[in-house]
């Protein structure tokens, strides 16, 4: 694999003027996601009205990779129903790990961008990281962590909120 | 068959042929995407040459047996060896008796093994350990772990700007609940090399035992515990071109005495009836169960090498990489050097303004460079720079100057996808 068929100019755009970046002063849902292995961490808000994400916003530090995975992933669930994002998000995770049959019809769009990180495995939690953390969101868990447990995608615990 | 093939003094000497030594390692040869690999990684591993390869085929292939049991050749022969190894290591770091030498799985066991055998035994409530900033989690863990248990406490010495032990500050920490420290030889994350005699000499005072987690130290300088004086230095044989899984423990023959064994079993018994077990002697009373007997035996053909080689002239040579490559990288703009002290080894961490470390890893990855990235397993330090991560490139002998020019370019390549 060619690195260069990662770091694309979407990418690289997205890294560098995030869409929906900061803190929703309203949000309904709101959950922080950290990566131990590299210190990276995520928040998201997002504001849900009849199981619609009306708006949704990111903030944290991390690298390239995951502040597009979250910059690409905001602007694509803003405005769909719960349920599409939760479709979205087993798409990417999919995707990203090389499960995804990209013959097959999904609903990805540009986001896959993303798909040469499956040969990167180290930097796969980096991609996912955003998209573990809104699932969070979404199911109410205030705090999760890319090694929660061993099947990572899957992992969440919970933590009071406070 | 026993001999290094390389014909070198173990004086220090400026007429070493650091190419052909390069050329023991075959790993070397390796292209990655088509790339010639670039290892700056050694102070996570290190490489092994080919003579440490060559010596556990030939004990897998014709000396392998369960050691310290059996009357018969096989047995006798490993167990032979296995001796051997353990000797090669007292030499290594002028020991003064074998028997002060242990095998532990690596530094994390051995620092575990003096926490359970020393700590759990002799450290009580209220007590005082002290450790640095610069420990790695290794020698922090266990720690807190003890003191969580007997309700003892840990008091932490600071480091300045550049990376360095505040040692006035160490001093002062000292007091009659003082009843250890642990003290990391050479910073993994920074490379800052510890004036540890200083402190020693300094603990000793207090009667105070040390425990040196040598993990950094001992491939990079000669280690003499003699003169250091410390009671316990811990290595492992991965980071000194021999094999994973195995490590040692040097720790004075009256303290190893004193302790509780750590793990039961096979071996680290004299004589065993259900209602009473009496310990082996030392250092049998700290290895129970099968030792790793090929790695071990690898371990002593790597000091073999080594020493060979001379860890004066690893010194002086290492020390010219590391003046070349921070000369390169200060250069850079946008490239900031943690971790600037007076001594150190050939260890560079960095940042690069704006780029995350795991990016400039896996770009630099494109180039077949291996660097590492992330907070190298010493959070503290990285919360004392204020910095996540970095990315860390760390030397060893059988690099050269253009493999410091290939980072140089590497890094150039980084910033250009990000401007």
């Amino acid at each position: 694999m060619h690195t260069n068929s990662l770091y694309q100019e979407v990418i690289l755009d997205h890294n560098r003027k995030p869409r929906n970046y900061g803190r929703l002063d309203q949000a309904s849902h709101h959950a922080v996601g950290h990566n131990p292995l590299c210190g990276d961490r995520l928040d998201i808000t997002l504001k849900l009205e009849n199981e619609q994400i009306c708006d949704i916003a990111f903030q944290g530090e991390s690298c390239a990779i995951c502040k597009a995975s979250a910059s690409m992933m905001t602007a694509a669930v803003k405005g769909r129903s719960r349920t599409d994002a939760e479709t979205l998000i087993h798409e990417f995770r999919e995707l990203t790990t090389g499960k995804l049959d990209t013959g097959h019809p999904h609903h990805l769009g540009r986001l896959t961008v993303f798909s040469g990180i499956r040969d990167l495995p180290t930097r796969v939690k980096c991609a996912i990281l955003p998209w573990h953390t809104l699932h969070a969101a979404l199911n109410s868990i205030a705090s999760t962590s890319t090694e929660a447990n061993n099947e990572s995608t899957q992992a969440v615990s919970n933590h009071p909120f406070g | 068959m026993n001999s290094v093939n390389i014909s070198l003094k173990s004086e220090i000497t400026s007429d070493v042929d650091w190419g052909r030594i390069r050329a023991d390692f075959p790993i070397l040869d390796l292209k990655i995407d088509g790339k010639p690999l670039v290892y700056l990684d050694n102070a996570a591993s290190s490489q092994m040459p080919q003579f440490v390869i060559d010596r556990l085929v030939r004990y897998q292939t014709k000396q392998h047996a369960n050691i310290n049991r059996a009357v018969h050749y096989l047995s006798e022969v490993a167990t032979q060896e296995y001796h051997d190894a353990r000797c090669k290591l007292q030499q290594f770091i002028n020991a003064r008796e074998d028997r002060e030498v242990i095998f532990t799985s690596g530094t994390t066991d051995s620092i575990n093994l003096v926490m359970q055998g020393y700590g759990r035994k002799f450290i009580k409530a209220n007590d005082e350990i002290i450790l640095t900033t610069l420990e790695h989690h290794s020698n922090i863990v266990p720690w807190q772990m003890l003191a969580n248990e007997k309700g003892a406490k840990i008091r932490v010495v600071p480091i300045n700007d550049k990376g360095e032990l505040e040692v006035d500050e160490y001093e002062k920490l000292f007091n009659e609940r003082t009843k250890f420290v642990g003290l990391i030889h050479v910073s993994n994350a920074l490379g800052t090399i510890n004036p540890i005699k200083r402190m020693i000499d300094f603990a000793h005072r207090y009667d105070v035992p040390v425990l040196i987690d040598g993990a950094q130290g001992a491939p990079h300088m000669s280690i003499d515990v003699q003169a250091l004086d410390c009671d316990f230095y811990a290595f492992s044989a991965h980071k000194l071109c021999g094999p994973t899984g195995v490590g040692m423990l040097y720790g004075k023959a009256a303290l190893l005495e004193s302790m509780q064994p750590y793990k039961g079993g096979g071996d680290m018994i004299a004589s065993v009836t259900f209602e009473e077990t009496i310990y082996n002697t030392i250092p049998h009373k700290f290895e129970a169960g099968t030792p790793p007997i090929a790695a071990a035996i690898g371990f002593g053909a790597a000091i073999d090498y080594l020493t060979a080689i001379g860890l004066e002239n690893i010194a002086a040579y290492e020390s010219t990489l590391l003046d070349y490559a921070t000369d390169c990288l200060v250069q850079i703009p946008g490239v900031k050097i943690i971790g600037t002290a007076k001594e150190k080894t050939a260890v560079i961490s960095f940042t690069i303004d704006g780029i995350h470390p795991h990016d400039i890893g896996t770009i630099l990855n494109q180039d077949g460079i291996a660097v590492r990235t992330g907070h190298h397993c010493a959070q503290p330090v990285m919360q004392r720079f204020n910095v996540p991560a970095t990315s860390r490139a760390s030397f060893a002998f059988y690099n050269n100057k253009t493999e410091v020019d290939a980072l140089v370019a590497g890094i150039k390549t980084v910033q250009k996808v990000f401007l």
